[in-house]
């Protein structure tokens, strides 16, 4: 694995096309890196099955390490299933301040998306007083929510567990 | 065996693939903007789920076929979906209905398939699954609101599950390939997955003070490739560039 960590260091200038702010390291979506020699395979996961940016995303890994001399390879593979456990804790910190309220653990964010419990905070104001506009938003990984006290629509990355 | 997974594999792939269709029909026509896009998401994820299966068939296949050859240029009695998918999009009722009766039915069979012993199949499940936890969510939230909602949405909620009940039995009987994929650990068993659908379909209709109808017939051909009228039309709009196009790509 000689060479990895420059591999890594490419790797987290690709970025997720619908959420620009967040590299695909910090998403989870990177699963393994095999390096012999210039020879380079990543292996990558969707985050949902029909996620459009997927075919993008190996494109710009490709380009991004091929000019930077490898002869790169990317392969999908869909077990184990992403999860949202997977986004980093910087990856989060990230989300927040790119306007997307990070996905709460599985059993609040059930309760979130039943409209039954105020719990998603505002990423304008932080207020908890928001609620649910649509079970699905933006893209197949979003909510839209909504909050009471600055009235700012606003996107939320659901858990997927 | 492989040309029985491949078969077992189109089965699976093409009632998430018709309906995936339908719903994207819809797209720009929802009847307010979150369920437009609700019913779109639902959609790009059964698509995705689709070209997964896909995918993996056209690997089984070999001979240089695609995910698109399977999904574009195959003619009407050779897809196998059930007729339930394939049910005209008549009024959000009948959308709401015929989404939430598919999902009851889909989890189940998702749950069942994450244990196949065929690993692709086990994944794309396992993957799946996930998705199909919010689509149950959401038809079953609609069925409670518009059902237990005014009087006229009841009545129109109602109009819905009496027509589109009698294509639900389909998507349990056992086909040849069906029953075999069981006893090889591969496939389901779809008397589980009825048990479980009843369980839903009963709980959510009582919620939602709907009447499930007490039928004696049921509708079916869809799974032996003896499609409804409305396949033809489908049809011509799935196929309509790779048919007048041969081998276009975007």
């Amino acid at each position: 694995m000689r060479g990895a960590p420059k591999i890594n260091e490419i790797l987290r200038t690709v970025s997720d096309p619908e959420i620009p702010v967040l590299s695909i390291m910090d998403m989870g979506v990177v699963r393994e890196v095999e390096a012999n020699g210039k020879k380079v395979l990543v292996k990558i996961t969707p985050t949902y099955s029909g996620c459009p940016a997927m075919d993008m995303i190996a494109t710009e890994i490709r380009f991004a390490l091929d000019q930077a001399g490898y002869e790169t390879k990317v392969e999908l593979v869909l077990s184990p299933a992403w999860t949202t456990d997977w986004i980093t804790e910087n990856g989060r910190q990230k989300l927040e301040e790119y306007g997307i309220a990070a996905p709460l653990e599985e059993s609040a964010d059930k309760l979130a998306l039943m409209g039954e419990s105020r719990l998603v905070k505002c990423t304008n104001c932080g207020s908890t007083n928001t609620e649910m506009l649509s079970q699905f938003g933006s893209t197949a990984c979003k909510a839209l929510f909504r909050c009471k006290d600055c009235l700012e629509p606003f996107d939320y990355f659901k858990c997927l567990k | 065996m492989k040309d029985k997974i491949y078969e077992y594999i189109l089965m699976l792939g093409d009632n998430s693939m018709i309906l995936g269709h339908r719903l994207s029909e819809l797209c720009g026509h929802g009847p307010t903007l979150e369920t437009d896009i609700a019913l779109t998401n639902i959609s790009l994820d059964l698509f995705g789920q689709v070209r997964n299966y896909f995918q993996y068939a056209a690997e089984l296949k070999g001979e240089e076929k695609t995910e698109d050859d399977i999904a574009f240029l195959r003619y009407s009695q050779e897809y196998k979906n059930a007729l339930l998918a394939e049910q005209p999009n008549t009024d959000f009722a009948h959308i709401i209905v015929r989404q939430f009766f598919f999902d009851a039915y889909h989890l189940p069979l998702l749950e069942q398939l994450t244990k196949s012993n065929d690993k692709h199949i086990a994944a794309i499940a396992a993957k799946s699954i996930k998705e199909v936890k919010y689509h149950l969510q959401f038809s079953s939230s609609w069925m409670k609101r518009l059902g237990d909602g005014t009087a006229e949405s009841h009545e129109k909620m109602q109009a819905a599950v009496n027509k589109l009940w009698a294509f639900t039995n389909e998507l349990f009987l056992e086909s040849e390939i069906e029953a075999e994929m069981k006893s090889f650990g591969i496939g389901a068993d779809l008397e589980e997955v009825r048990a479980a659908f009843g369980t839903t379909v009963y709980r959510v209709a009582e919620e939602a003070t709907l009447q499930i109808p007490d039928a004696k017939w049921f509708q079916k051909g869809g799974k032996k490739g003896i499609h409804s009228e409305h396949f033809g039309y489908i049809l011509a709009d799935l196929q309509y560039m790779q048919r007048a196009y041969p081998n276009m790509q975007w």
